[in-house]
């Protein structure tokens, strides 16, 4: 009996945070793994704690705060959109005009992080709240089209506040990851700069990796938290079937719009801490493909869950560093210019002027996809591939191995 | 954009018949969108997201044959050369269908009657790897598609119109008409029927499939037309990788007309384009910033949604508890 999925005896057990003790003990390994990564004290994973994979892996951090936003308006309330970039965007330049420099080219007030990272998700909430009212009018595929179009509007705002953005040319500085009090020059904790911590040395990768950990836990504990509510359940219930929610009484509208701002609150602070992160960005960079990210990652993590959330982050942010892994090899291999590998190798590759293959390494307009090319037809086909052959993501996965071992020695 | 002819006319009567004769060739366009978008949701519920990637490789396929190629110049030199072009851009529309019905076969058909999410999605994916592979082909500069007409201006009336806008509206009505046609013969019953009820066709006999097949090869084929169309002289030089984001305007006009409305999808793009070149003539402040004519379709759309939630033309869902 125990241990067992899916069963409880007390209601309270049922809505725990963690209700059984295998996802205890996974979480505590989970977490304490995060943890130690950038320490690479791990035998096999050592080479995460470099700092280009530390600065993949708090890309990957960042997204999982925009999806687990989207998770609330898509997974849990069932409304497509792809407006997420928009308040992205929203997020990102309330917090380069809160925290910016003062004194540049673009309007900055030199604000410290604690003002401008929960200013940045109110002001989206806001605008989230605001559009919300058209966005509950329409339902299924006109709302995706609705938010389609707000993305457009957003792009065309950016670029013609050039004092905010920076327009399209050079964009402008996001403030750093730095920990002030107030306005005073040293800041109290910075996040992006070498240096020791409690007596170890970390890169400034490694901290900012620590801090969007610390953002990414908090925020997965309170979106667990918002679905165990009354509110939270409302969206599930809007979800399932709105006519006949609102038939029981659930507020349709109401619970929509509350849905959407506090989508909007994560697209906001996710927007921010990418604009801190790359700490330079042009408008353009808050365009429909941003967007498309986040509705692949809850798709292909799984959808409506907050483990599906996190993996898709993981699987959609990292796989193009493991495409352009693969490619550099396939060139090399060919480049060696002897044994089977090499010429199965060479198929696929053109290395240089006259060679044909379908992805290309070399410099220059030559046939053959370049890297950046070869990485959005290989997103595109696995996005088609999961979606034909695993709709439930790679969440779905799982279901299906614990579903194994739940049964076993039974096949169900 | 280049709305050459709305900017430089000397007088505002003259400058108001250019904006329209621009507006209406815009607007056909985004009909052909709209229309190909509006005849692939009806048979398939799919909102094809892909619809501006297949228009950009439609264009490159025409500029490919064109230019590149010289394809019809090689085999039928003594022939006229508007004939030669003519036959090239066909050519290109034919293999754009065809790519259209792979596509529909490969992705599209394991996808009937899935969840929305799954069926937007899919289409954006398709959208990401045509673009991929089509942005390759096109490489980095805009490649020109060496229409006949060249950049030749007539007087029309007060105005001036370009021929290949003339060439713009000519072809929208003749798809326009073929399509109202095609509707009366015995495949277009079959689709319009299978559209209305799925089953109750099917146990008449109609293959489901072929008529899935058919409504995105049409698609396909007018997206590339409206591809063709929208990268020739007045609106840009070539075909460019912006092509594939020129479509995504059409989806205002399919949505101010209702997704299920072919009659709509004809009016919400003529809507869409003479709103967007009123705005880019007219509303020409500099506090506006630049681009604001591109989003003008989807400002109309907004208000439009606010009044009417499924369009003008749209047929309002009736859903269960």
């Amino acid at each position: 009996m125990r241990g067992r999925p899916l069963l409880y005896t007390k209601y309270a057990s049922e809505m725990a945070l963690v209700p059984t003790w295998t996802k205890r003990i996974f979480l505590g390994l989970f977490l304490a793994l995060l943890i130690l990564i950038p320490l690479q004290v791990i035998p096999g994973l050592g080479f995460l704690g470099d700092s280009d994979w530390m600065r993949i892996l708090s890309e990957v951090l960042i997204f999982a705060v925009g999806a687990l936003g989207l998770h609330i308006l898509s997974g849990l309330t069932g409304q497509v959109s792809l407006g997420h970039a928009f308040f992205m965007g929203v997020g990102a330049y309330t917090a380069a005009v809160l925290g910016g420099e003062v004194g540049k080219a673009t309007i900055g007030l030199g604000l410290p992080m604690w003002i401008w990272l929960p200013a940045a998700g109110i002001v989206a909430a806001l605008i989230g709240a605001l559009v919300a009212p058209t966005a509950v009018r329409v339902r299924g595929i006109y709302l995706a089209i609705v938010t389609v179009g707000l993305v457009f509007i957003g792009e065309w705002m950016w670029r013609s506040l050039p004092d905010v953005t920076g327009g399209s040319q050079s964009g402008r500085k996001f403030p750093g990851l730095e920990l002030r009090v107030w306005k005073e020059p040293e800041p109290l904790i910075s996040f992006d700069t070498d240096g020791p911590w409690f007596g170890i040395e970390f890169s400034g990768e490694a901290k900012t990796y620590f801090f969007l950990l610390v953002v990414v836990i908090v925020l997965a504990v309170v979106t667990k938290n918002i679905q165990r509510t009354r509110t939270g359940r409302s969206f599930m219930a809007i979800r399932d079937r709105d006519v006949a929610a609102e038939v029981m009484g659930v507020p349709e509208a109401k619970s929509k719009a509350i849905s959407f701002a506090l989508s909007s609150f994560y697209a906001g602070v996710a927007g921010a801490l990418l604009g801190a992160f790359v700490s330079r960005l042009i408008p353009e960079s808050f365009g429909l493909f941003l967007s498309v990210q986040f509705l692949a990652i809850l798709l292909v993590g799984g959808l409506g869950t907050i483990t599906g959330t996190l993996l898709g982050s993981v699987f959609v942010i990292t796989l193009p560093r493991f495409v352009q892994d693969f490619t550099s090899l396939l060139s090399d291999t060919a480049e060696s210019g002897s044994g089977f590998m090499s010429s199965v190798a060479n198929i696929f590759v053109s290395t240089g002027q006259g060679d044909v293959g379908l992805v290309s390494t070399a410099a220059g307009n030559s046939p053959g996809l370049n890297v950046s090319q070869l990485n959005l037809v290989l997103y595109g086909v696995l996005l088609i591939v999961f979606l034909i052959f695993e709709p439930l993501g790679l969440y779905g996965i799982w279901i299906r191995i614990r579903n194994y071992w739940k049964g076993w020695p039974f096949t169900y | 954009m280049i709305f050459i002819l709305a900017q430089e006319a000397p007088t505002a009567l003259e400058k108001f018949f250019n904006a329209t004769y621009s507006g209406l060739a815009l607007g056909a366009i985004y009909a052909l969108l709209a229309l190909g978008l509006v005849l692939i949701y009806k048979a398939t519920q799919i909102l094809n997201f892909a619809h501006g990637a297949l228009a950009a490789m439609g264009a490159y396929f025409a500029a490919y044959f064109a230019v590149t190629l010289n394809f019809p110049g090689r085999y039928i030199s003594g022939a006229p050369e508007t004939l030669q072009w003519v036959l090239s851009a066909l050519v290109a529309v034919l293999l754009a269908a065809a790519v259209g019905w792979v596509v529909e076969r490969l992705a599209i058909r394991p996808m009937i009657g899935e969840p929305l999410f799954a069926v937007v999605l899919i289409t954006i994916a398709l959208d990401i790897i045509i673009r991929a592979i089509t942005d390759d082909f096109i490489g980095n500069n805009p490649r020109p598609l060496g229409t006949p007409w060249g950049s030749d201006v007539v007087q029309l009336g007060p105005g001036l119109i370009a021929k290949a806008e003339i060439a713009t509206i000519v072809v929208a009505i003749l798809c326009l008409l073929g399509i109202a046609w095609f509707f009366r013969t015995r495949i277009g019953v079959a689709m319009r029927a299978t559209a209305f009820d799925q089953e109750a066709a099917m146990a008449q006999g109609i293959s489901a499939g072929q008529i899935f097949s058919l409504a995105w090869m049409i698609g396909a084929g007018l997206a590339a037309i409206a591809g063709i169309f929208s990268s020739v002289f007045p609106r840009s030089v070539g075909v460019s990788a912006a092509t594939a984001f020129f479509a995504f305007r059409a989806l205002p006009a399919v949505v101010i007309g209702g997704l299920d409305s072919i009659i709509g999808a004809v009016a919400g793009g003529f809507i869409i384009g003479l709103a967007e070149v009123y705005t880019g003539a007219y509303l020409n402040f500099s506090f506006l910033g630049t681009g604001f004519a591109g989003i003008m379709p989807y400002i109309v759309m907004m208000a439009v949604l606010l009044v009417r939630p499924y369009g003008l033309f749209g047929t309002e869902e009736v859903r269960r508890v």
